[in-house]
């Protein structure tokens, strides 16, 4: 181990680490901007949305774009209902004065000392420079709760993507089981079908399974969403393999001791595959929480819209209202990201060893 | 039960987090056990032992038939049928004529020439599209995976970084990418600095293109990473010890060594993009909504309008294209499967 040193040191040494510690190679440069840039490439649109979601939507309109979220200092004065926006005002002698706007008309703006609101001042607005204070527009998060549908389009998503990820679950391990642990007529036809519809996307059969979902009377209803994927042949694929490694003596033995086929799929194998479910139960939530194409064939009334269609439809009609937008796409991407930073280590395993996604 | 589960777990140095997790995941699975556990147990005594596996698949397999096989035929048999109507017993029999209608050109090469020339617009840009796309994000994976391969520090924490993206949704994808491609966009602003004009990306069809597939490698790139990765560190190190030792130039253990040994893996990557590929629609659909004009309109957009959208739901044509689109993705997946067993064998 290399014996500790101070953060400085340790920086200095990370950054200028060669391959074997021998002399500086191109690849070596090359490695370590390919890995600077891939920082800036992949975190930065994501950060720049974080923080524009911050900003006014006077603040967002601003060109060309600041990092921080400044807003306009506002204040209120005497004798007028709305607070108005003060400026820094260069006067005719060259001095400054911080006035506060009543109204512009066209390139004359009308303004006020908020410190002696009866005198009023025509000031040209090349003279005057808004004062801005650094300022997080918490309102754009909170306004979308109360005036669209925010609130149920989470609601929805987060419905959607339990339901379907225990449903999912469920029956999949439960014909995992059936085709791991037994030897019965019509096995390898089942596994062909499993196999076969691997690749089977729903993009393929659209139109039919609308029909399924009409026939069922489940328009427009979450459960539209819900059930149609809840049968993976991905997820009986990867739970099958697992449960295949299992020992047979432990299922021999609990059959000895006179458990049902539900207990010994219960409380010894499934317990047993945890490790398989878990990973099945992250992907199924990644795939429902993103879902897009089939929620929005299914689901057309805004109130059972789930999120991804919401934010889609929201940025079709209030193109303008990017404060907005921004704010929703930044809480549709939290808990992806939550999930990410605990379970890191488990998702890019499990997406190796598997291949799916 | 919880602490049952936790004993059989093979987590056992787990941290807390990990074991929260599983609570998360058991606790409602728990209450489900006891709603189920005594139905089961009766059709067990009722039956014996012989149809059980019957029974755990029945669930799977009723939700598998009922909205994969069943809309398999049933797509097949809408194609082949014309007219407004939902329902497959108020459509009229036309035979192949969507398939004819579709397939009808004057000069396949220009998708202008044919009848349904949306269709082969859809074609000729998904065709586009999958190239450039496909190439790049290959040579843009096999870099990364190099890289992340290498003796450097904070390698978990670079995985992450270009595996990140993919877990976001497209709908984000494409909305944080147009955030940043307006025309009063951050990537503007810097263009203006350096000096050029403003680029109005979403109006050049050009431009919309090149977005298209930049945005969907940004969004897959670390996926296929991984794979690679997966494949580079399974390549035995002393190969590589034995060649430093002879005194080999990096570049020619690359081509001689890293590559050919690399290749099952990158087949399998390019394979799988591929068919991923065929079917992107939500990104671009959220981003440039097809356009300008129909520049990025791919053939499942031209599916889902045509069936979904348009004043007239056409769903016999849109059967047909899904069921040409499904012809084309079981091509590939047989090139898949082919490309895995020559992996497996080595």
């Amino acid at each position: 181990m290399v014996e500790p040193a101070s953060l400085p040191a340790r920086i200095w040494q990370f950054l200028t680490l060669r391959r074997g510690g021998k002399r500086w190679h191109w690849t070596d440069l090359f490695t370590y901007g390919y890995l600077g840039l891939g920082i800036f490439l992949m975190f930065g649109p994501v950060v720049w949305l974080v923080l524009s979601s911050f900003k006014t939507s006077a603040g967002l309109l601003e060109f060309p774009p600041t990092w921080a979220p400044l807003g306009q200092v506002v204040v209120a004065v005497e004798g007028y209902e709305k607070p108005l926006p003060m400026y820094r005002v260069t006067m005719e002698d060259g001095s400054t004065k911080d006035l506060a706007q009543i109204r512009r008309i066209g390139i004359i703006s009308q303004m006020v000392d908020p410190a002696e609101p009866s005198t009023k001042y025509k000031i040209p607005i090349k003279q005057r420079e808004p004062i801005r204070e650094f300022r997080m527009a918490w309102e754009n998060y909170l306004d979308p709760l109360e005036r669209f549908n925010f609130l149920s389009y989470l609601t929805n998503s987060v419905i959607v993507t339990t339901l379907a990820t225990l449903i999912t679950l469920l029956i999949n391990s439960m014909a995992a089981f059936g085709l791991s642990i037994y030897e019965f007529k019509g096995r390898n036809a089942v596994m062909l079908l499993v196999i076969g519809t691997l690749m089977i996307p729903i993009t393929v059969i659209l139109v039919p399974v609308y029909l399924v979902v009409t026939e069922l009377g489940m328009v427009n209803s979450l459960w539209a969403v819900i059930l149609p994927g809840a049968a993976t042949p991905t997820g009986v694929f990867l739970l099958r393999q697992y449960m295949l490694t299992i020992p047979k003596d432990l299922i021999e033995a609990s059959r000895m001791d006179k458990a049902t086929e539900w207990q010994v799929y219960w409380r010894v194998v499934l317990p047993l595959a945890m490790p398989a479910v878990a990973v099945l139960a992250i992907f199924s939530i990644m795939w429902r929480w993103n879902e897009f194409l089939w929620p929005l064939i299914v689901l057309n009334r805004s109130e059972v819209y789930t999120l991804q269609v919401g934010l889609n439809a929201f940025q079709g009609e209030l193109d303008v209202q990017w404060h907005y937008i921004l704010a929703m796409t930044v809480v549709t991407l939290i808990p992806v990201v939550v999930v990410f930073a605990f379970l890191q280590k488990f998702i890019t395993t499990g997406i190796a060893s598997s291949g799916m996604k | 039960m919880n602490s049952e589960l936790a004993q059989h777990s093979q987590f056992k140095d787990a941290e807390t987090g990990q074991l929260h997790l599983k609570i998360l995941i058991t606790w409602p699975l728990f209450l489900l056990f006891r709603f189920i556990e005594w139905p089961m147990k009766r059709l067990q005594s009722l039956l014996g032992l012989g149809p059980m596996p019957y029974v755990f698949l029945l669930p799977n397999l009723c939700f598998f038939g009922l909205f994969v096989v069943l809309p398999l035929f049933v797509n097949f048999a809408f194609s082949l049928t014309g007219g407004t109507n939902l329902y497959l017993d108020d459509r009229t029999f036309t035979g192949t004529e969507q398939y004819a209608f579709l397939l009808d050109c004057g000069n396949y090469a220009d998708p202008l020439s044919c009848r349904e020339d949306r269709f082969w617009k859809g074609l000729f840009n998904t065709a586009t599209f999958i190239t450039l796309q496909l190439t790049f994000l290959v040579l843009f994976s096999l870099i990364t995976a190099l890289v992340l391969n290498k003796k450097i520090q904070a390698r978990g924490f670079f995985r992450s970084v270009y595996f990140f993206p993919v877990l976001l949704s497209p709908v984000v994808v494409a909305l944080i990418w147009k955030w940043i491609l307006l025309r009063d966009g951050i990537l503007n602003a810097w263009l203006v600095e350096l000096g050029f004009d403003k680029i109005l990306f979403f109006v050049s069809p050009a431009w919309a293109m090149f977005w298209a597939i930049f945005i969907s490698i940004w969004a897959h790139m670390g996926f296929y990473t991984l794979i690679i990765l997966a494949g580079l560190q399974a390549i035995p190190p002393d190969l590589y010890e034995a060649a430093e030792m002879d005194g080999t130039k990096q570049e020619r253990i690359f081509w001689r060594i890293t590559l050919p040994l690399l290749w099952p893996n990158l087949l399998v990557v390019i394979v799988l993009a591929l068919i991923k590929g065929v079917q992107t629609f939500d990104e671009v659909y959220v981003l440039t909504g097809g356009g300008p004009g129909t520049a990025t309109q791919f053939i499942v957009q031209y599916i889902y309008n045509t069936g979904f959208t348009n004043q007239i739901q056409n769903f016999g044509l849109a059967a047909a294209a899904s069921v040409i689109l499904g012809v084309v993705l079981f091509g590939l997946t047989m090139l898949q499967l082919a490309a895995t067993r020559w992996k497996d064998n080595g």
